[in-house]
C-alpha cells in the first residue's frame, strides 16, 4: 500500500510537468487552430534561462555579500524567467508563425519543428554539449509519512503548477484579454473583423503559453538538476500527446490528461517490467483516443472550442 | 553556360581526385572515432585531449619515425553524437574517404559494437579504449580494446560487494537501450546470483537513455528489500539516479561501474554521490611513476583531473604508435600498411601502460586489473581496492 502511495506522489509531480507544457499546446491551438511543434524546446529555453537568472542571482548575492534565501531566488527565477521566456514564445510567433498565417497547414507545422531545431542546435553552439547542473536552491528536506518519502520540492512543484493552471483559467474567464482570446478560438476569420486584434492576442497566446513552459522548465531543474540541450524534445512529443488526449484547444482537457499521461507512465513501470514503460502507456493513450477521437473534451472538429 | 559549369566541376574533380592520388606519403592519418556531442560529450572532450596531447609529444619528436623515415602524423576527429548509427557513418568515412591507417575510438559500446563491424569488414585496424562490452572484439580480428571486458567487470563487482558489507540481496537498475549497461547488468546478475543463488537479485528494472524520472523503478527496487543496488550508468544519469534515491528515503549503497569514471559524475550529483564505490580501470588519486606524470601534464594544460577515458586513450594511442614503429615501413599501400599495423598490435607483448601492462589474447582484449574507487568526501576518487583476473 506504501507502494502505490509512494508512486502516487511520484506520478503527482511526473504529470505536472506534462500539464503544464500540455496547457501551451493547447491554448495555441485553440486560438490559432495549429500547434506548435517548438514548444518542447521554448521549455528548455526556459529552463536555461532560469538556470542562468538563478546562476546570476547567486553570484550576485555572493559578490555583495547579501543572504539572500534559497526560497526568494528560486522566486525570482521564476517570475524573471517566465517573463523574458514570454518573449521568447512571442518572437517565435512573430519569425515562425505570422508570416505563415495563411500559408497552408502543413507549413506552419513544419516552422515549429525547424525552429525547435534552431532552438536545439543554436543552445548547442553557444554552450556547447555540456550538461549543466541547475543550482539546488532551496534545501532538499524530506518528510516520511508512513513509509511514503514527500520532499519539499516534490510538494512545490504539485502545488505551484495547480496555482498556475487556475491562474490560467481566471485569466481566461474574467479579462477582457481572455475574452478575446476565446472569442478567436470561436472564430479567428470573422472575431478580427469585430476589431479585436489578431496579431496581439495571437502574441498573447505564445507568450502565455512559453511563461508556463518556462515555469515548467525551472520546476523541472529543481527535481532533475541536469539540463542538456535536447531535454525539450521528448517532453514535448508527450506533451502534444496529454494536449491531444485532452482534448484539443480544451485547457481543463489539457492539465487532467497531462496528469493522466503522468499516472500512466509511472504506474505502469511500477507494475510491469520497466522496459515496457511507452509501450503499454502509449497504447493505452492510443486505446483512449480510439474510442474518444475528440480526447476527453474536445469536441468535433467545427463545433466550438473550449477555452 | 550550362556546359561551361559541368565541364568546370568536371575539371575540378579531377583536380581534387589527382590530388589525392598524388598525397604525400609521409603523412600518417589516424582516425578519431569520439562523443564530441550528444549524451557524453565529457567523454569525447576527454578522448580529444588526450589525443592532441599525444599528438604534441610527437610534433615535438619531429615525427613518428617509421624504420628511419620521419612522418607527420594528422588525427581525424570524427564527432559520432554518442549515437550507433553516426559512428558507423565516422568510420566509414575514415575508413573510405580519409584513408586512415587506423582507428581509435569509439568510446562506448553503443558505437564501437556497431562501428567494430565496419572497420573488421573493411579490414582497417581500430582500437577502441573504453568499451567493455564483450561484443566490440568478439571474432573480429581487426578490431582491439584498450581495456578490461564487462564479464570481468560484473563479478569484480560482485565480489567486492559480497566481501566488503556481506549483503545477499541485491538489485540492479540500468538502461536497456544501450549496449554496455545491458550487458553489464547482465553480467553482474549472473555473477550476483552465481555467488548467493537463484532469486538474491530481488528487483531488476531498467529504463530507456534519455529518462529523467526513475521514481517509479526506485520506489520498487526499495520495496524488494534489496541491500544495495548497482547502476551501471553514464554520469548524466548517475546524479539523477542516486539524487532521486536518497529524495526517496533509500540510504544504502549505491554501486556503479567504469562508466561513473567521469570528472562531470560529482560536478553533476555533488555531495550526494560522497562515500559511493565504483569499478574502473584507473583511480587518479594517489597515482605514481607515469601514470602521476600524465595526470600532471593533462591537469596543467586543461585544468582537471583526466578521467578513466583520457587515461585509456593515451594508452591506446601510445599502444597504435608502438604498433605503426613495429611495422618497420610505410609501403603507401594503405590495404598492405593496414595489415601491418593489425598484426603489429596483435604482436605487441607486455606493454606498459598508465592503466596497466597489456598482452592481447587471440580475441583482441587485453587482461588488466580492475581498480574500485570510493568517491572520497571532498569529491574525489580515491583508490580503494584493486582486483586483478
Amino acid at each position: 500500500m506504501t507502494l502505490f502511495f509512494q508512486n502516487l506522489v511520484n506520478a503527482l509531480q511526473w504529470g505536472s510537468f506534462y500539464a503544464l507544457i500540455a496547457l501551451g499546446y493547447s491554448m495555441v491551438y485553440g486560438v490559432l487552430m495549429l500547434f506548435n511543434f517548438a514548444h518542447g524546446d521554448i521549455f528548455m529555453v526556459g529552463a536555461y534561462i532560469g538556470f542562468f537568472i538563478s546562476s546570476a542571482l547567486l553570484a550576485a548575492s555572493a559578490f555583495f555579500s547579501i543572504a539572500l534565501p534559497g526560497w526568494l531566488v528560486l522566486a525570482l527565477t521564476i517570475l524573471l524567467a517566465m517573463f523574458l521566456t514570454s518573449f521568447v514564445g512571442m518572437l517565435v510567433e512573430r519569425i515562425g508563425y505570422r508570416p505563415l498565417r495563411g500559408a497552408p497547414r502543413a507549413s506552419a507545422a513544419i516552422t515549429g519543428l525547424m525552429i525547435g531545431i534552431i532552438l536545439e542546435t543554436g543552445n548547442l553552439a553557444l554552450l556547447g554539449a555540456q550538461r549543466v547542473s541547475f543550482p539546488a536552491l532551496i534545501e532538499t528536506s524530506t518528510f516520511d509519512l508512513g513509509g511514503v518519502f514527500v520532499t519539499n520540492k516534490k510538494i512545490l512543484i504539485v502545488f505551484f503548477s495547480l496555482f498556475l493552471m487556475l491562474a490560467l483559467h481566471q485569466l481566461i474567464q474574467r479579462t477582457k484579454w481572455g475574452m478575446a482570446m476565446r472569442a478567436m478560438a470561436y472564430d479567428y476569420i470573422v472575431v478580427p473583423l469585430m476589431g479585436v486584434p489578431i496579431n496581439t492576442i495571437a502574441a498573447l497566446t505564445f507568450g502565455l503559453g512559453s511563461a508556463l513552459a518556462a515555469a515548467a522548465g525551472i520546476l523541472f531543474g529543481l527535481a532533475y538538476p541536469v539540463l542538456d540541450p535536447y531535454m525539450g524534445i521528448l517532453f514535448g512529443w508527450k506533451a502534444f500527446v496529454a494536449a491531444i488526449l485532452g482534448g484539443r484547444g480544451s485547457i481543463l482537457g489539457a492539465a487532467l490528461a497531462g496528469f493522466l499521461l503522468g499516472f500512466i507512465e509511472i504506474f505502469v513501470a511500477a507494475i510491469f517490467p520497466s522496459t515496457l514503460r511507452d509501450l503499454i502507456a502509449y497504447s493505452i493513450v492510443l486505446l483512449i483516443l480510439t474510442f474518444r477521437p475528440h480526447g476527453f473534451f474536445g469536441e468535433a472538429y467545427s463545433a466550438r472550442l473550449r477555452l | 553556360m550550362k556546359r561551361v559549369k559541368i565541364l568546370s566541376l568536371l575539371l575540378v574533380s579531377i583536380f581534387l581526385l589527382t590530388a589525392c592520388g598524388t598525397a604525400a606519403p609521409e603523412v600518417i592519418k589516424i582516425g578519431i572515432n569520439a562523443p564530441i556531442t550528444g549524451d557524453i560529450p565529457k567523454v569525447g572532450e576527454g578522448t580529444k585531449y588526450a589525443a592532441e596531447m599525444w599528438l604534441e609529444d610527437i610534433e615535438a619528436a619531429g615525427g613518428l619515425d617509421v624504420g628511419g623515415t620521419k612522418y607527420t602524423v594528422e588525427l581525424v576527429i570524427e564527432d559520432n553524437e554518442s549515437k550507433a548509427e553516426s559512428a558507423t557513418k565516422a568510420n566509414t568515412k575514415m575508413i573510405t574517404q580519409d584513408e586512415v591507417l587506423v582507428i581509435v575510438g569509439p568510446q562506448s559500446s553503443k558505437q564501437a559494437v556497431p562501428a567494430g563491424e565496419i572497420a573488421d569488414n573493411n579490414e582497417t585496424p581500430m582500437v577502441s579504449p573504453w568499451s567493455t562490452n564483450p561484443n566490440t572484439t568478439l571474432d573480429r580480428p581487426w578490431v582491439f580494446r584498450g581495456c578490461f571486458l564487462d564479464p570481468f567487470q560484473g563479478p569484480v563487482v560482485a565480489n567486492f560487494i559480497t566481501d566488503e558489507f556481506g549483503f545477499t540481496k541485491a538489485a540492479v537498475l540500468y538502461d536497456v537501450a544501450s549496449d554496455y549497461p545491458k550487458g553489464l547488468a547482465e553480467n553482474f546478475k549472473s555473477a550476483w546470483e552465481e555467488l548467493h543463488g537463484e532469486g538474491s537479485v530481488v528487483a531488476y528494472e531498467s529504463f530507456t537513455t534519455k529518462d529523467t524520472d526513475f521514481s517509479a523503478q526506485l520506489t520498487t527496487i526499495i520495496g524488494s528489500g534489496a541491500e544495495f543496488f548497482f547502476t551501471p550508468q553514464y554520469y548524466n544519469e548517475v546524479a539523477l539516479i542516486v539524487q532521486q534515491a536518497h529524495e526517496l528515503g533509500w540510504d544504502a549503497p549505491i554501486v556503479g561501474s567504469d562508466s561513473w569514471g567521469s570528472t562531470e559524475t560529482v560536478e553533476l550529483c555533488g555531495e550526494d554521490c560522497y562515500g559511493l564505490f565504483f569499478s574502473t580501470h584507473y583511480a587518479a588519486a594517489g597515482a605514481t611513476g607515469a601514470t602521476k606524470a600524465f595526470i600532471d601534464r593533462y591537469n596543467d594544460t586543461y585544468g582537471y583531473v583526466p578521467d578513466d577515458v583520457g587515461a585509456l586513450t593515451w594508452d591506446v594511442l601510445n599502444l597504435v604508435q608502438m604498433a605503426i614503429e613495429d611495422c618497420g615501413e610505410i609501403t603507401g599501400d594503405i590495404d598492405v600498411d593496414r595489415k601491418c599495423v593489425r598484426d603489429a598490435l596483435a604482436a605487441i607483448k607486455d606493454f606498459p601502460g598508465i592503466t596497466g601492462d597489456m598482452t592481447f589474447t587471440e580475441e583482441g582484449d587485453p587482461i588488466k586489473c580492475a581498480v574500485i574507487v570510493r568517491i572520497s568526501d571532498e569529491g574525489e576518487y580515491e583508490f580503494y581496492k584493486s582486483a586483478c583476473p
